[in-house]
């Protein structure tokens, strides 16, 4: 049965750096490209999970049990300074970002205390506004509507605080090990997560806030 | 201290999942004697327990899947033989323990059999049919495993501690909610769930990842081998589905556990969004199990035919349009949810939409066949007896797409029948033809063939038998899941199905002879060329098991069918093109991240389902720190050197020498 070949004419052609992109011509692409389209797809499928939450609060959004609606609830004053925060928050990370390729490590880590300063501060407002409405007998075990809000609103916020977890540790790898090229990917991939949580935080904000308060 | 955790847990009062228990735990324990008291600990631990390796990982996959296969099938026996003893009467399985068993038959069966199947194959082979060398990233791979294999465990713990679910498969509300289900069952279900369902996610984006950005120079698009395709289509499904089961176990997990109103009768909750939900991730799921098997019949008829696929690019565009597909055809599972005719219209006809890139699939693979020099190996046997079955199964999933008839037949053992006949029919038959088909590559000999065969007569023969049966009682109005009945006209339908699932052990008692009569004639059956099919795909170009780095040269691919190519030129110049130019390669370094992340892993779901808070902070706490260790890693990478690399492969290129002069003397 066994007729065989070789492995052996199959030398790959040195692949110039500029035009190895992965997609066939000329074989793997380089690391960093790997490690960011990887978790690009990531965040994509956190995206899909996320709209599964969204999904939710919008067929459960008018099942109020005779409980209290959005109308009721949502303080957009909050709302605004958490939207404040987060969104300055994306743009310290952005700062943090060119530090690093300037490879400058104060203002890297000067920009990520402020992210996570900003982050923190965020998270608070939210524990906040969920302890007020819990409060006020409007926590999640009030009605449908309030447990999709809780769970869609709570897990963004899950997503900051594992966001903040993240943020340390990157402070503590800049500082004790420098700008390694395996340190730089992870940031590339830290600072993706971060900017996505705000692109989330922008439809919550739109969609369940804005929307709920307005109509 | 302990939460809901007491010695009521375990069922001391039922002796049945005691005694299986104990005849697991005696085996387990004797395996692990075995392995401490022989010295194999430091070898395991060395070279599989902490290996990034995609090959080794993917065998991992298989044998999970092989031993939970057994799991599943002892519990379809006992169904079997339930049905075919409770006709007037109680039978010898308590409705509180059938109800488990039932659950835990189709949970298994699809989560940890079927999926670590697949996953397994496709990451053995997808990254040597690309030409590469390892996965996009090996340390996520080994992470994604081991929590698949933290499930598997949880289940499996849920026999004797606690329980498992009474609620079937899927766990539908409301009779998931805490109200009707109020034991640990369903926690058990969704905690093992989510930890196998990160694995999983995981996993697909490794192998999304890799078929996207790592392929050898020259492996185009269009000439990736069909199985790449199916992959790559599976793994898409997977990144854009299992997020959704995520989210909706989570959901249910906070109905249960903080009293959240997503599904339950009161307070607005709405059960009937949980179906929704569940099937928006449960049928791209189908898809996701059975397009690899379609990848792998691509190979293995195309290998046995000695032809090259009918049809490579219909096949490349029925795979995506599947994909794209699978998305828009949720609702045929509970058409009787009354969503009006306009809805269930669209559905129906979108589900038999579906069936049409799936029937060119059929006719490419008939037309590969037509005409080719067929050799009838075990894995063809397979293969063949898939397109029959597999178009049975298909039709009667045509059938019930057509809401009336589905009114009829929904919940009925019709469809129990339906789903067995395309699961076992496509997904199994097509996972036992790449095991059969690719252990010669994985282990450098072949499985035996005659006991090969004979699994699979006994395996086709013994569906037929087991399930024709449920399609007629079915039709007679039978429903699933029934503890007991009292319907003389389905008794000895029944009993027949019984015999079927005997004839099935028959076929599963000569898969694992086959296993140990080959292991044990090892020596004999070598297979020192790599290429024992005399096949067409790149994964045969290298040594079988391949080196660890796949490839001491990184293919250069020049055509659709490039091994196949190379290896007809040298057989007509009788002699291997020139030795290449060796290099050292770098490889990425074993890690045990992956087995203590599972562990910590393990400790949470434990410590969730039975209420135990401090054990699941402390687990989660372990967990971040095994995050952080693996970060601060210094050296993630060893160097393999060049003379290394020359000698593995010098010993290849030596025995397909010998093979090709062989040939011509």
């Amino acid at each position: 049965m066994s007729a065989e070949a070789p492995a052996v004419s199959m030398i790959a052609a040195p692949a110039s750096p500029v035009d190895v992109t992965g997609h066939g011509d000329g074989g793997p692409a380089p690391r960093h490209i790997i490690v960011g389209y990887g978790f690009w797809i990531f965040l994509i499928s956190d995206i899909v999970m996320f709209s599964a939450f969204f999904a939710a609060y919008a067929v459960l959004a008018s099942a109020t049990a005779g409980g209290p609606g959005p109308k009721q609830l949502f303080d957009l004053h909050n709302v605004a300074i958490e939207t404040a925060c987060l969104l300055l928050s994306s743009f310290s990370c952005g700062i943090a970002s060119l530090a690093v390729a300037d490879r400058r490590i104060w203002l890297t880590q000067g920009a990520l205390l402020v992210t996570g300063l900003l982050g923190a501060t965020f998270l608070g407002l939210e524990v906040h506004e969920f302890a007020h409405l819990v409060a006020a007998n409007a926590g999640p075990e009030r009605s449908a509507f309030l447990s999709s809000f809780f769970a869609l609103v709570g897990c963004h916020g899950a997503h900051i605080t594992a966001g903040l977890l993240w943020l340390g540790t990157m402070m503590a790898q800049f500082q004790a090990k420098g700008f390694r090229a395996d340190i730089r990917r992870r940031y590339l991939c830290f600072s993706l997560f971060w900017h996505a949580l705000d692109i989330v935080w922008v439809a919550i904000f739109s969609l369940v806030y804005l929307n709920g308060a307005l109509t | 201290m302990l939460g809901k955790l007491t010695w009521e847990a375990i069922p001391f009062n039922e002796p049945i999942p005691l005694i299986a228990a104990g005849v697991v735990g005696l085996i387990l324990a004797a395996v692990l004697a075995w392995v401490v008291l022989k010295g194999h600990l430091p070898y395991l631990w060395r070279e599989w327990i902490t290996s990034v390796d995609h090959k080794r990982i993917g065998v991992m996959y298989c044998v999970l899947a092989l031993v939970m296969l057994i799991r599943g099938f002892i519990d379809a026996v006992m169904m079997r033989s339930q049905q075919a003893l409770a006709f007037h009467g109680p039978g010898y399985l308590p409705p509180e323990h059938y109800d488990q068993i039932f659950s835990a038959h189709g949970t298994i069966m699809i989560f940890f059999v079927a999926m670590p199947f697949v996953v397994g194959l496709m990451n053995y082979v997808v990254p040597l049919q690309l030409g590469v060398r390892d996965v996009a990233f090996p340390t996520l791979n080994s992470v994604a495993f081991w929590l698949t294999a933290t499930g598997a465990l949880l289940v499996n713990v849920s026999m004797v501690v606690g329980e498992f679910a009474r609620t079937g498969w899927l766990p539908f509300p409301p009779l998931s909610e805490l109200a009707y289900s109020p034991g640990v069952g369903v926690d058990y279900y969704c905690w093992a769930l989510q930890l196998s369902g990160i694995g999983t996610l995981v996993g697909g984006i490794n192998l999304v990842t890799t078929i996207l950005k790592t392929r050898a120079p020259g492996m185009r698009y269009t000439r990736m081998p069909v199985f790449c395709w199916t992959s790559l289509a599976s793994n898409l499904l997977i990144v854009a589905s299992f997020p959704v089961l995520t989210a909706t176990l989570a959901m249910l997990l906070l109905d249960r556990y903080l009293g959240f109103h997503f599904f339950t009768n009161e307070a607005g909750g709405n059960p009937m969004m949980f179906m929704n939900l569940i099937w928006i991730w449960g049928h791209p799921e189908v898809y996701i199990l059975v397009l690899p098997a379609f990848g792998v019949f691509s190979e293995v008829v195309s290998t046995f035919s000695g032809k090259p696929l009918f049809g490579y690019r219909s096949m490349v565009m029925a795979t995506m349009a599947i994909c794209i597909l699978s998305f828009l055809v949720w609702l045929h599972h509970f058409f009787t949810m009354g969503a009006g005719a306009d809805v269930n219209g669209f559905f129906g006809v979108m589900t038999m939409i579906i069936a049409v890139p799936t029937g060119v699939k059929v006719f490419n693979w008939l037309f590969t066949m037509y005409r080719g020099r067929v050799r009838f190996t075990a894995a063809m046997h397979w293969a063949i007896g898939f397109m029959v079955t597999f178009v049975i199964g298909g039709m009667t999933g045509v059938l019930m797409s057509i809401p009336p008839a589905d009114f009829v037949l929904h919940n009925s053992l019709f469809l129990v029948a339906h789903f067995h006949n395309v699961a076992i029919g496509a997904v199994l038959f097509g996972a036992l033809a790449g095991y059969t088909f690719w252990f010669p590559k994985a282990f450098g000999f072949a499985l035996d063939e005659r006991l090969g065969k004979a699994a699979f007569w006994c395996w086709l023969i013994g569906f037929y038998v087991a399930f024709v049966p449920l399609y007629v009682v079915g039709l007679e109005g039978m429903t699933r899941r029934l503890q007991h009945y009292d319907q003389p006209q389905w008794h000895p339908w029944l009993l027949v199905a019984g015999v079927g699932s005997l004839i099935i052990l028959c076929g599963i008692g000569f898969l694992v002879a086959q296993l140990v009569v080959s292991i044990r004639s090892r020596v004999r059956r070598t297979e020192p060329t790599g290429d024992p099919w005399d096949a067409r795909t790149l994964e045969w170009a290298t040594s079988s098991p391949p080196p660890y780095f796949n490839f001491a040269v990184m293919p250069n691919v020049k055509g659709e069918e490039h091994y196949w190519n190379i290896k007809q030129a040298a057989r007509k110049r009788m002699a291997l093109g020139p030795e290449p130019e060796y290099e050292a390669i770098e490889m990425p370094r074993n890690s045990p991240t992956g087995f203590v992340t599972a562990f910590f892993g393990t400790v949470i779901g434990f410590a969730l389902v039975w209420h135990i808070v401090w054990m699941a902070i402390l687990g989660l706490a372990g967990a971040y720190a095994t995050f952080v260790v693996f970060a601060w890693r210094d050296h993630g990478e060893e160097v393999v050197s060049r003379d290394e690399v020359a000698r593995i492969d010098r010993a290849n290129r030596l025995a397909r020498k010998v093979a090709i002069t062989e040939v011509t003397t």
